[in-house]
């Protein structure tokens, strides 16, 4: 029978266990605070899935936060300062301005703080490793498979994410150039910014297609973007619009299922989060790290899919 | 539309009170159709029925969002948590639909009954705790954020297991009863909400009481009524409507997307205000409301098929909003 000794001295041996646990988690391991542009994005989710994969495998302490949205420079800065407060072991950084955090970076730097940059890289010699996606080369490959899928000619748009960070400008410009140095015959008719928020890319869409009748194809430049798209295509009943994404989550995986996405570009998200926590750790412990860490892209449509190299990097 | 109608006090001035708000009205759809006659000579792709029924789809979340600020800012209060019920209200509709596998049904009652709580969470920290509206409804505005996101796990809600829940805004009734005419369901919705509200403005005791709050609580509480009570209603009733919001944006996206909502309480107040009611209280109509929301679609809609750099559409936007809102103040100061 369960009594209440058993209770107490269960209890007891619980609270020493945890004591215990915890008290050897402030002596040894290192901490590593990972500040991203976000937390509540599949994405990031993703990003941090992978950090807690590196975490657990080399035995450290991760935490990962970021601002609500890609705007808000100034909470991801006093993030980033409360981190420093708590004398990391190495800092994990997806920078929203690179320029804004370059005093934080500077104090990080004497600290003797390691800094990885991750997901975007920051205009400074400071990061001693940056573990991102080529965003410029994906968009180039979104744009080759766009006019492929067009039969190399007519009218195409965009519908990207933000005009100012890093990801938006090197998604826009890196499918943009590609076009207009590869592909002549192709006219780029329109360029929107719906905040990766779906309802207004949806109706960003709706526009799109009313002003441009004859447009052959869409590029969504995230996953908010791409299945605003989707919506707006469907609502309008629009038909042989060649919609090209880019990232993945449950909706745009559907759509092209589906068909209605022709395909999409995926990064690597949870390979970013696992060699920017590898990388803070070489540092940490002062071995060498390479300076570029590219996490790799991939072109994924219904023919590949289920391909386990795609299903794996594909986030739900 | 006369049960729109809505004068500003029952009590003073109701003639001049319904004369300026009868012109309002005209100024304001006057705005509305010069807009679309510009947009319409400007491009030939504008005025197309598949665009129209986009301005109009456009309008409809922001339009039902803006109905129920409406009330909350005749009382001369305002409510800053529209935006993040409304995901709430579908983040919950999710949650008992998807999680749980209960009938459709079930999920409308649960989005409306999830903002009505939340209304009169709202509705009693400014009538019983006396918190003024703006900060209550931030706190509510940040707890439901939160709340959203924690229910979730920062992951959205798909609807891909309950058949028919995207026709709740896509599908179109009208269109199967008049063919060719194919007006989304979201659209209807708007327009049902607006003459049930304007309904009650207009001939309840619940709409002369939002009046009279608004125009002179004082007055109202001297003469017995039980004030705070009424005002609850009002912030329920509000939050009700807000949940059929949170329906038709869940039922558009097919899903309920936890981190949206932030922002979309501004441009419901934009519309609001465009439409000609006072942000000091004690005067607005739906109709008013309505006509702001059109409005703000066409802008955005026409800016959009223009191609107008999209740097230049946010400016224009809002220089629309200070003209449409200083344009009353001119109506108002006139004597005549």
């Amino acid at each position: 029978m369960f009594t209440r000794r058993h209770f107490t001295t269960a209890a007891t041996a619980l609270a020493l266990t945890l004591g215990a646990t915890a008290a050897k988690a402030q002596d040894g391991e290192l901490y590593i605070p990972l500040i991203s542009k976000g937390f509540q994005h599949q994405f990031w989710q993703a990003v941090n899935q992978g950090a807690e994969q590196a975490a657990e495998e080399l035995g450290v302490r991760v935490t990962f936060e970021g601002p609500d949205n890609e705007s808000q420079v100034d909470k991801q800065m006093d993030m980033l300062a409360a981190a420093l407060a708590n004398n990391p072991a190495a800092i994990g950084f997806a920078a929203l301005d690179s320029q804004a955090a370059i005093p934080l970076l500077r104090q990080a730097q004497d600290a003797g703080v390691a800094v990885i940059a991750f997901d975007s890289g920051v205009d400074s010699d400071i990061p001693v490793a940056t573990a991102a996606t080529d965003n410029v080369a994906a968009a180039a490959l979104a744009a080759d498979k766009m006019a492929e899928l067009i039969g190399g000619s007519g009218q195409v748009a965009v519908v990207a994410h933000d005009q100012t960070s890093r990801t938006g400008v090197d998604r826009r410009d890196g499918f943009v150039d590609q076009i207009e140095e590869a592909y002549p015959d192709i006219e780029i008719v329109a360029i929107e910014y719906g905040g990766g928020d779906q309802l207004e890319s949806t109706e960003i869409t709706r526009a799109l297609l009313a002003a441009h009748p004859d447009l052959a194809g869409i590029f969504g430049t995230n996953e908010g973007s791409a299945i605003g798209v989707v919506n707006g295509v469907r609502e309008s009943g629009a038909e042989d619009i060649v919609i090209v994404g880019y990232d993945s989550g449950q909706a745009q995986i559907d759509a092209i299922r589906d068909g209605v996405m022709a395909g999409a570009i995926t990064q690597n998200p949870v390979g970013i989060g696992y060699e920017t926590v590898k990388a803070a750790v070489a540092a940490a412990r002062g071995e060498e790290v390479p300076a570029d860490i590219d996490t790799g892209f991939y072109w994924y449509d219904q023919t590949n899919i289920d391909d386990p190299e795609i299903a794996a990097v594909l986030y739900q | 539309m006369t049960s729109a109608d809505t004068t500003a006090e029952p009590a003073t001035g109701a003639k001049a009170a319904r004369r300026g708000s009868a012109q309002q009205k005209l100024l304001a759809f006057a705005s509305l159709i010069a807009l679309v006659i510009v947009f319409s000579i400007a491009s030939p792709n504008f005025f197309q029925v598949s665009n129209i029924m986009a301005i109009l789809q456009a309008a409809s979340v922001n339009g039902v969002l803006a109905i129920a600020v409406t009330l909350i800012i005749i009382t001369g209060g305002i409510d800053l948590s529209i935006g993040t019920l409304m995901t709430f209200c579908a983040v919950m509709t999710g949650v008992v639909l998807t999680w749980l596998g209960a009938p459709l049904i079930l999920g409308v009652v649960t989005a409306i009954a999830t903002g009505m709580l939340s209304g009169l969470a709202s509705g009693t920290f400014v009538a019983k705790m006396k918190i003024p509206p703006f900060i209550a409804t931030l706190g509510m505005m940040l707890i439901l954020k939160g709340l959203s996101l924690i229910v979730t796990g920062t992951r959205p809600i798909y609807f891909n297991d309950t058949p028919g829940f995207d026709l709740i805004s896509r599908g179109s009734l009208i269109g199967a009863v008049i063919p060719g005419f194919p007006v989304p369901n979201g659209v209807l919705i708007l327009f049902i909400v607006a003459g049930v509200v304007a309904w009650i403005l207009s001939r309840t005791v619940l709409g002369r009481y939002t009046f009279a709050l608004g125009s002179n609580e004082e007055a109202v509480r001297l003469s017995g009524v039980n004030a705070d009570a009424w005002k609850m209603a009002i912030y329920a009733v509000s939050g009700a409507i807000v949940g059929i919001a949170g329906l038709l944006i869940a039922s558009r996206l097919n899903s309920a997307q936890p981190a949206l909502g932030l922002g979309y309480e501004l441009e419901a107040i934009a519309a609001v205000v465009i439409g000609g009611t006072s942000l000091s209280g004690g005067r607005g109509t739906i109709l008013g409301t309505l006509i702001g929301a059109l409005i703000m679609a066409v802008l955005t809609n026409g800016l959009r098929v223009l191609s107008v750099a999209p740097e230049w559409q946010t400016v224009v936007t809002g220089a629309i909003i200070i003209v449409a809102v200083y344009a009353d103040q001119l109506r108002r100061r006139d004597p005549s």
